[in-house]
């Protein structure tokens, strides 16, 4: 017989750390409402850390933990808190987490906005189409990454508001950052687009006739300007 | 069960007709009953095709409305046992037909049919989705040339999204692609489409080729279906297609030039 399993190790997890001046369970309500909107089913039960600072007087921890349950969320514990706030938080049942170092600098400047879920850690959707895309149909990834196991037809045309990967060929139009951000690029296994356009900017498939028509290409902003260069 | 097939194209002038009653009359052939429906309400084609329009009393807008039954308007083929032909209305339009109105007549006919041909009007409006709502399979008619491609990847669109299938949830129609009016030698001198380029845009399992013929026109003229000339390099094309569409694995044919021999070359061919 084996011994029974245990182990206790320290390990390092990502959390939500929620930034707001105001703490109120009506306040938080709504920006965390707002915030949830945008993402439905993204924070689904994710674990939350709230940022304190000194300004927070008499924060009620324990309605705050019941809110979090209604929205679907979990409160774990609080960063940033004086002796009081410790003291209140722990008898709430919350773990007082420290940040690091570089946290604890922002943590003392005055924050403006109402509910910062950090959003630059946030990956962006996907949304991904099994099928070749035929001529007349129209896909739109909003707020999201296109990933077509297909080929889009001449006709066809592909948006998203991320990237778009197309393991196909791309005979009709393909739209990344459709909302205008220029970072975005599509891929795709064969060039025969009738248009590729990028943040706006777009070229028509004379432009694209050429060293990489009928090829593997990765088309992108450059220099304010479309540039296409092999896939691999 | 009866199985529902629709010939359909997008594009009009490709042989959705012609293939319709090839087809048609391939299966009766091969044993199985078999009815044509002609969904193209209006231009009313597959009863001349099929050799008989002066035996059309009522048509399939009666049967929906209820002033006929099916016994009376369906026309047996006076030629191959087990064929029959439900004409379309000529006298009026696309509108005439009812998504319930053709339920309840499809839902008739698969009671004593084991294939229903339902011949597509062309285009994307209600008429052809009409004949292809309905639809276990489809037979997607292309001629060898860009445009007829692309209406063809359009209607293939429709197919796994407008159709009763697609609406439900359930198995996807099976999509086949048949390729008529096909020239080697026009492919050969890059004048036409390949099956292999075709087959790259459409990427849809073939179920035959048709080569381009003069039996064919000589069959739409004469109202014989071209599978019931069976000397003719069409007709063959058709009996295979119809083969494949009943499961079996037939080797394509016509698919290359016909090397000329030399008496050919000096009396022609």
């Amino acid at each position: 017989m084996s011994e029974p399993f245990f182990e206790l190790k320290g390990s390092l997890f990502p959390l939500s750390v929620i930034r707001s001046h105001d703490l109120s369970v009506a306040g938080l309500r709504t920006s965390l409402q707002q915030k949830l909107a945008q993402a439905p089913g993204f924070f689904h039960q994710a674990a939350m850390v709230i940022q304190l600072t000194p300004e927070h007087q008499a924060v009620d921890f324990i309605a705050l933990k019941q809110l979090f349950e209604q929205l679907k969320l979990v409160l774990v514990g609080v960063t940033g808190a004086d002796t009081e706030q410790k003291q209140q938080a722990q008898q709430a049942g919350l773990a007082v987490l420290r940040l690091g170092q570089d946290s604890k600098a922002v943590a003392t400047e005055p924050v403006k906005n109402s509910a910062e879920v950090p959003t630059e850690l946030v990956p962006m959707h996907t949304k991904v189409v099994e099928q070749n895309i035929r001529s007349g149909q129209q896909i739109y990834a909003k707020g999201a990454d296109l990933i077509v196991r297909g080929a889009v037809g001449a006709g066809a045309e592909v948006i998203a508001d991320g990237n778009i990967h197309i393991y196909g060929s791309l005979r009709g139009k393909a739209i990344a950052g459709a909302s205008g951000d220029t970072s975005k690029r599509i891929f795709c296994h064969n060039l025969q687009a009738e248009l590729v356009s990028i943040a706006g900017h777009y070229w028509l498939s004379d432009s694209l006739q050429g060293d990489f028509w009928n090829k593997a290409a990765c088309i992108r902003m450059q220099d304010d300007s479309i540039a296409i260069s092999e896939l691999y | 069960m009866a199985k529902i097939i629709v010939v359909t194209s997008g594009k009009g002038g490709v042989g959705k007709t012609t293939s319709s009653a090839a087809i048609g009359t391939g299966l009766a052939l091969s044993g199985h009953k078999t009815v044509i429906v002609d969904f193209d309400i209006g231009l009313r084609n597959l009863d001349l095709i099929m050799g008989c329009e002066r035996r059309v009393v009522y048509d399939f807008v009666n049967v929906i409305n209820g002033e006929a039954n099916l016994k009376q308007t369906l026309i047996k083929d006076k030629r191959v046992e087990n064929l029959f032909i439900l004409p379309a209305s000529q006298t009026r339009d696309k509108d005439a037909l009812t998504k319930e109105g053709v339920e309840k007549v499809l839902h008739e006919l698969a009671k004593d049919f084991e294939f229903i041909i339902c011949d597509s009007p062309a285009g994307i409006e209600a008429g052809a989705m009409m004949a292809l709502y309905f639809a276990d399979e489809a037979v997607v008619v292309t001629n060898p040339e860009v445009s007829s491609v692309r209406d063809s990847d359009r209607i293939l669109g429709m197919l796994s999204s407008k159709s009763r299938r697609a609406e439900r949830g359930e198995d996807a129609i099976k999509e086949h692609l048949l390729l008529t009016r096909y020239n080697p030698e026009r492919v050969a001198k890059g004048e036409m489409l390949s099956v292999e380029d075709v087959q790259e845009i459409l990427a849809i399992p073939l179920i035959g080729v048709i080569p381009e013929s003069q039996a064919v026109l000589n069959a739409s003229n004469s109202g014989q279906p071209v599978t019931l000339d069976q000397d003719s390099d069409a007709g063959q094309a058709y009996l295979d297609t119809v083969s494949r569409l009943l499961g079996n694995t037939v080797d394509f044919r016509f698919l290359t030039v016909e090397k000329k021999g030399l008496l050919k070359r000096i009396f022609g061919g």
